[in-house]
Formats: structure tokens, sequence, C-alpha cells
């Protein structure tokens, strides 16, 4: 187990670096000049500035510099922000998305499991047409209208009452990260809603089903212990990568609600060209991702008798 | 919430093998997180308090630098503009009035302030003439890298250090003793006093500076302050606070006691929500409400307020000889069948914008009136047949039966495209030519412009001191902002005429005659001047707006009951 862990875990160094390369050859291929600005500066200005950014080396050279430099875990100076390092970035906004992600990631996982399970056992019936009517509304319409429509739906919920119930925008409390949390989490509810219905359909129609139906189980302890424990599988397989890709920020809900998270730096240092904060973010979600594959990897062997033997052989 | 009882039966599996451990682990990981985030209390959480003399706003960005050697966005500028002074002041008219210095003499290449001796820093020190001397001279350093240095280049030898051929040193500033500083210029400067209210010349103190290590202005506790406000919270990218700065020498004049900004957001329709639930006191000082929601202000009648941001913007032709657009008949014939008044008012329909005429926008302050009162650019007249005899001898002398397609290069703004789109038609219905749209990101655009891959591109230009001068100059063959390349000897021997004297008379006649020329030899079409609209609390009064520095000034600004 402890060879296949660390296999996996070189495979993950190797991709990361993978990533990290591709990224700074892409992004130094684009044409575009990071420091460059509205207002042209003269020549002068332009040469201290690429001095103090290092961009008067040569390419190869700062590529050189720069994955010394990661390795060392220092990923640099924000080319948009003066006097911030990436990595203050990072550790400043990731907590704030990571919040975020979490509580919405735990709505999305209750609620894919639940309407999931219900559409499965109401197959082919109104609750089933119901629900995945909604599912494919989740899936389809993209997070800014839902935000947008939500902070409308406080907007005048507060006014109706009178009183602030919900905060419109804004971070620092549980009631702030409540509707953002929904919103942020909403397409993956609806994709963990379709995914539990097949694959509860999958798991209805297997042999020790029908043997447990025939020993006289009653339906509830079938649908509990047998039918959503084999089902609920997929979900964990799939829930890796969304916690990566969750908890490191949605640009459109966090600036909706202005939360201070990571997500719009993913955004706007591509827009601005911004080297260090492109390097950083995409580096930072490259290796969180390989590190949740291979944590439901291991974490599926403890859960999955089976996998476990598998991989032991 | 109802649902999560969903998962009570998965909780209670007792008999197999759990999920309890994970789910609880999940759960306790959320709530350490969510403790471990700072929460930052609210003291307040209204638009206005009037007991209090608070005030809620909120930012669309996060400043990229507060320090005033280095800043160079809008929201740096208009923070920074509130927490440091400068030898002047703008007050709430726009005049020019004492700040750190108390009194001040001009003659020719020589200014002398005489500083106040209340002026203090947040530490209770006062501030001094050597505070300045250190400043300006940091902000020229090479190893600084401040990107507005070339601001500093009318000091003497400003320009020579900056390029690293002389020494600090050699910079034409002098404290001749704590509360007196010489400065010397470079050549007669008519606009310096306006210069004074800018950012890069604002104080820094050696000893605080050097004790940052690099860090200065980095975060709250690397920052000394000497403006109306200081700054006690920044989270970046998303919260500020100022409060009234109790060492402040003018503190009587300063009503608000706090300036909470909880909320960094550039979503535009998030903002006005918080607008309309009483949140914030305006929106947006900084960049104006979008036009979808002047419509729901006007519903809601809330008070609107307009106001010039300074900008302006026009159709620059790429003059370099190989392209068709150097042809000064084929810029003449477009020029004359386009109608900004018709671009403004029936194509982008933004209430309030201006339709453009010149290079040198109306508010411009010349001799003793505005610039554009005292010389008038005559309106357009649209003649279609001048503009196809124009062209007829423009294909003459390019030798060409048709005018090849021209490209017009813009960013992906909205605005942009649509203007792209009306001169497409235009020039398609009115001189049969046609327009290939170039639509570029924003540092792309850049890029294509600065390299002139571009017959026409839309451009703009926003003033960096309240005087002609700092559009007149753009067109100067040697600017860098010139990327159409105009070569005119004649503009280039205005400018200089304007550069080299401090009498106004001279100085402005100089400019008017560029403003003629550049009309002449149709090397802009003068689009529109850009006009914010802003939405503000009936109880806030006293907001100030100008063109050049901070856009929204709140140091006159008090809360009525």
């Amino acid at each position: 187990m402890l060879n296949y862990i660390l296999k996996r875990l070189g495979m993950g160094v190797l991709t990361v670096w993978f990533i990290a390369t591709a990224t700074f050859a892409a992004m130094h291929l684009v044409p575009g000049n990071p420091l460059a600005n509205e207002k042209a500066t003269n020549a002068v200005i332009r040469a201290n500035l690429e001095r103090q950014y290092g961009l008067d080396q040569p390419v190869l050279t700062q590529y050189v510099i720069y994955m010394g430099n990661m390795l060392k875990g220092d990923f640099g100076i924000a080319f948009s922000e003066e006097n911030r390092s990436v990595n203050d970035i990072i550790r400043e906004t990731f907590p704030v998305s990571a919040t975020l992600g979490l509580l919405s990631l735990l709505f999305a996982t209750a609620g894919g499991v639940m309407w999931g399970a219900l559409t499965a056992i109401y197959r082919n019936r109104w609750p089933d047409y119901l629900i995945m009517f909604l599912v494919i509304l989740g899936i389809s319409v993209p997070s800014f209208v839902f935000a947008g429509l939500s902070q409308f739906a406080i907007l005048h919920l507060n006014k109706w009452t009178g009183v602030s119930l919900l905060p419109v925008a804004g971070w620092g409390s549980f009631r702030a990260m409540l509707v953002p949390a929904l919103v942020l989490g909403l397409s993956t509810m609806a994709y963990l809603t379709r995914l539990m219905r097949s694959t509860m359909l999958d798991v209805a129609n297997t042999d020790y089903i029908r043997t447990a139906h025939a020993k006289g189980l009653s339906t509830t302890r079938i649908f509990l212990h047998h039918q959503l424990r084999n089902a609920i599988l997929p979900v964990i397989t799939v829930l890796g990568p969304s916690i990566a890709i969750i908890t490191t920020g949605g640009f459109v809900v966090e600036s909706v609600f202005a939360i201070p998270g990571l997500g719009r730096y993913f955004v706007q240092s591509v827009a601005q060209l911004d080297y260090t904060v492109i390097m950083g973010t995409t580096v930072f979600f490259g290796a969180f991702l390989v590190l949740m594959v291979i944590a439901v990897d291991i974490l599926y062997g403890f859960i999955d008798p089976r996998i476990r033997v598998e991989a032991s052989r | 919430m109802l649902y999560l009882l969903w998962i009570l039966p998965l909780l209670a599996d007792h008999k197999s093998r759990s999920y309890l451990p994970w789910l609880l682990r999940l759960f306790a990981a959320l709530c350490l997180l969510a403790t471990g985030v700072q929460v930052w209390a609210q003291t307040q959480d209204q638009a206005v308090d009037f007991a209090t003399q608070s005030i809620q706003l909120a930012m669309s960005d996060e400043p990229r630098s507060l320090n005033s050697i280095k800043a160079v966005d809008a929201f740096g500028i208009y923070i920074v503009e509130h927490i440091m002074d400068g030898l002047l002041r703008r007050d709430a008219n726009h005049q020019l009035v004492p700040a750190v210095a108390e009194r001040w003499e001009m003659h020719g290449t020589s200014a002398r302030f005489w500083l106040r001796h209340n002026a203090l820093w947040s530490d209770g020190r006062p501030v001094t003439a050597h505070d300045f001397v250190f400043a300006w001279r940091t902000v020229v350093d090479p190893a600084t890298a401040s990107e507005y240095a070339s601001m500093m280049y009318v000091v003497k030898n400003g320009e020579a250090i900056n390029s690293g051929k002389m020494p600090l040193a050699e910079l034409g500033v002098k404290a001749l003793d704590d509360y007196t500083l010489e400065v010397e210029l470079e050549k007669p400067t008519g606009y310096f006093l306006q210069l004074m209210t800018f950012i890069v010349f604002f104080p820094a103190r050696e000893d605080f500076y050097t004790a940052q290590h690099g860090r200065y202005f980095a975060d709250v506790e690397n920052m000394l302050f000497n403006g109306p406000f200081t700054l006690t919270k920044w989270v970046h990218g998303a919260a500020l606070r100022l409060e009234k700065n109790p060492s402040y020498w003018n503190r009587d004049a300063v009503h608000l006691n706090l300036i909470n900004i909880p909320y960094i957001t550039n979503d535009s329709a998030a903002r006005f929500s918080l607008f309309k639930d009483g949140k914030i006191a305006v929106e947006d000082g900084l960049v104006g409400i979008v036009t979808e929601q002047l419509h729901g202000a006007l519903e809601n009648r809330f008070r609107i307020h307009s106001h010039s941001d300074g900008s302006q913007f026009y159709v620059e032709f790429n003059l370099r000889p190989q392209r068709p657009t150097s042809n000064l008949n084929l810029r003449k014939a477009m020029q004359a069948v386009f109608d900004s008044q018709e671009l403004v008012y029936k194509v982008l329909g933004i209430p309030g914008y201006i339709p453009g005429h010149s290079l040198f926008p109306v508010y411009l302050q010349g001799v003793k009136a505005k610039f554009r009162q005292e010389y008038p650019v005559p309106l357009p007249s649209l003649d279609l047949a001048q503009a196809r005899r124009y062209l007829q001898k423009a294909k003459q002398e390019l030798g060409v039966d048709n005018i090849p397609p021209l490209s017009i290069l813009a960013d992906n703004r909205e605005i942009n495209i649509l203007q792209t789109q009306y001169l497409q038609s235009l020039f398609k219905r009115t001189l049969d030519i046609d327009l290939r749209v170039d639509v570029q990101s924003f540092k792309q655009r850049l890029d294509k412009m600065h390299t002139g891959s571009f017959d026409l591109v839309i451009a703009g230009w926003g003033p960096d001191y309240d005087d002609p001068m700092t559009f007149a100059d753009l067109f100067a063959s040697w600017n860098g902002n010139n990327h159409g390349l105009y070569n005119s000897p004649l503009y280039d021997s205005y400018i200089k005429t304007a550069q080299d004297t401090d009498d106004q008379q001279i100085r402005m006649d100089a400019m008017s005659k560029a403003q003629q020329l550049l009309i002449d030899e149709a090397v802009i079409l003068p689009t529109y001047e850009r006009v914010i609209s802003t939405v503000q609390h009936p109880q806030l009064q006293g907001l100030v707006f100008q063109q050049t520095g901070a856009q929204m000034v709140l140091t006159y600004a008090r809360v009525v009951e």
C-alpha cells in the first residue's frame, strides 16, 4: 500500500511540474506585456520596472529562476499588486474560498444524495420528472444567473420584512455564507443527483438486493443499508476533484457576493497577464487537484473492500 | 436545512463500516475553517450614521498600491489622497489651497515653499522639508522603479537621475532648513503648482521608510500618515477602514469620523443592490453606475449626480507611411462624414456623455476661463460631397481604385465594440470603405497599439494634472503614447513653446494652435468625453468629484440629519 501511495505521489509531482512548465510557456507565448498599461511608460521607466521584476533576463533564465524559487515554496511577488507576494495572496484568500467551498459541498452532497435517492425510488413517476427537470436547470443555467437572482430575492426579502434577514453581499458572518454557498454548490448538487440516480438504479438491479428482498428484509432497511451504501461510492470519487475545484473559489459567486476569495485572482491575473499570479494560482490549484485525486483513490480502498483486494494483489 | 435530516440514517448506521468519522472530520474541518477565517466585526452596518459621522462604502477593486511613491491605479490614488497630504491641496471648488506648505513663491525655474509647523505625522513628529526631499529622490531613484517617475522630470535632473546617469543628490530639491523647501526646475513649468497635489510629490520620512525594509505601505502596520484620515484596517481584497486623523493640522475642517469600506466587488449589480439595501452611501464614486442601473435609480427617485471623470476618447489613425491612413485626404474624407453627436446620442446613448470635438475636454482651465471657451473649435460640418472629393483625391494619391479594407483595433469592452460597429457601417455607407474589426483583450490591444498593428484604434486618455498640456503633448513626436506616430515639426514647436514658459497666455495660445492643427490634419476623430453618474445617500453632503487625482474626495463631506 505504501509503495502504491509513494508511486502515486511521485507521478503527482511530475504532473505538477508539467502543469507549471506548460503554463509558463503558454503565458510567455501570449502577446502582451504584463507591465504595459493604458499609459505607456518611457523607455527608462520600463527598463527600471523590467529589472525589478527580472523580465530583463532571457526567458529560459526566468524559467530556471522561477522553478528554483517554486521548489523553495516561493511563488514570487505579484505584478498587479505592489509589495504583495503570491504566497500571501493564496494564504489570505484560500481559507475564505475553502470555507465557502466546504459549506457549499456540504449542501451539494447532502442534497445530491438525497434527491438522487428520491428520484431512484420514484423512478418514472412525477417526483422523478420534477427533480430531473430541476437538475437539468441546475446544470445548464450558469451560476451568475442564480447568483444575481438570489441576490435580487434577498434584497426584496429584506425590503419586505423591513429587517436585514440576510446580507445582500459581504463576508464575515455565517449568515453571509449561506446563500453564496448554496448558489456555488448548485451545479455540483445537480450533477451528484444525476450520478446518484443512475448508480442507485444500477444497484437496485443487482443480485444481492434481490436476495435481500427474498430474505424478507424491509424496503427501508434494504434502501438504507444495501442500496444507498453501495450507490454512494461513485459520489465519493467525484467529490475529490470537486473539493479542489469548489474550494479554490468560484469567480462569479465571489464577485457577486463581494467575497474576498481566491476566485478572482484566477480570472483577473490572466486578463492582466500577471505572470506570477497566473503561475501561483495555476500551480496551487493543479497540485491541490492532483492531491485530491490521489486521496480519493487511497480512500476508496478503505471504503470499498473489493478495491483494496485488487490493490494488494 | 430540513433535507440535512436525510443524511442522519447514514450517521446512525453503526452496524457496518461507518461513515461517521469521515463526515465528522469534514464537519470539524469546516467549523475550524469558519472560526479560523478572520471575522471582522462591523461596528455599524448602515450607509450613513449622523451621530457618529460615519459612512459605509463599497469599492469596485482592490487598490494595487497605497504607497504614494509607487501607486498608479485610480483606487490607490483615491485612498492615498485621503491619508496623505502634499504641499498643496485642492479645496471643494478645485482651487489650490495651502496644505503642508503655508505659503510659496515661484520665479521662473525656482520655487520656494514655507512649511507649516503644525503639520504632523501620525506618530506625532513634525512633517519637515527633509521628508519631501527624501520622497522626491526615492521617486526618481531607478531602483524604486516608480511608474510615475516621469512626473518628477520637471524637477532639475529628474530624468537624468531616473536613467541612472546622475546620483540622487543632484535632484533639484533642497531643504534650506526644517521648514523651507527649495525646488529648482528643469525649465519654467506653468503647471508646476498643480503637480504638488499629485501623490508622487507627497512626503515620506526616511527613518520610517527604511525601517519597513521594502514593505513601505504594504500593510497597515507599515504606514505613517499625515493626511485627513488614517487607514486602520486593510484586509486585501476585502475591506478598508479610514478614521479621522486626530493629529491632522486641519482636523477641524474634517467632519467624517469613520469611512468604512467593507465591500470590494467589481460586480456593479451587486454594488447597486447594496446601495438599495441601505448598506452603502455612494454607488459608485470611482467608476459610476452602469447605464442599466440608471434606469433603476430614476425609478427609485435616487439622487443622481453626474460629473466628468476627465477622460477624453478618440479614434486614432495610424500615420506610419505604409498605412493607407497616412494619407491626409483619406483621413479628411473620414473626418467629413464622422459625427460624434450621432455616435453619442444615437449609438452609445449613455446619459451625460459629451460628444467630442477636440482633443481637449471642456473642463480644462485656460488663461482666465475654460480653455474651450477661450479657444472654441468650429463644429464639424458634415459634407458628403466634400468627403467624396477628398476620397477621390486620396485614391489618386494612393494609386488605387478602391481603398483596401482598413483594420480598426479595439479592446473587448462593449462600448468599444459598439463604436467599431457604428464606424464600420458609417464608412461603408458613405465612402464605401470596408473596416475590419480587430477586437482584442486588454493587454493584447495595448501590445498591438504600441507596435502599430492597426489602421484605426479606439483610444483614450485621462489627465495626469489639471492643465491642457496633459493632453497636448500626447501627439508630440517624442511621446510614447503617440501610437499613430504623428510627426509634425509644427505641432512639436507649439508644444515646446507651451512647455518652455510659464506665461499662461503664450502657453494657451500655443496649445490652441495645436488643437486646430490636430483637426486640420485629421490626426484623431474625437468621440466623447466620459461622464460618470453616481447615486448618493440623501444624508451625505459635500462630496467632491475631480478630474485629476482622487476621483471622489470625502475630506469635505458630512452626514446631515
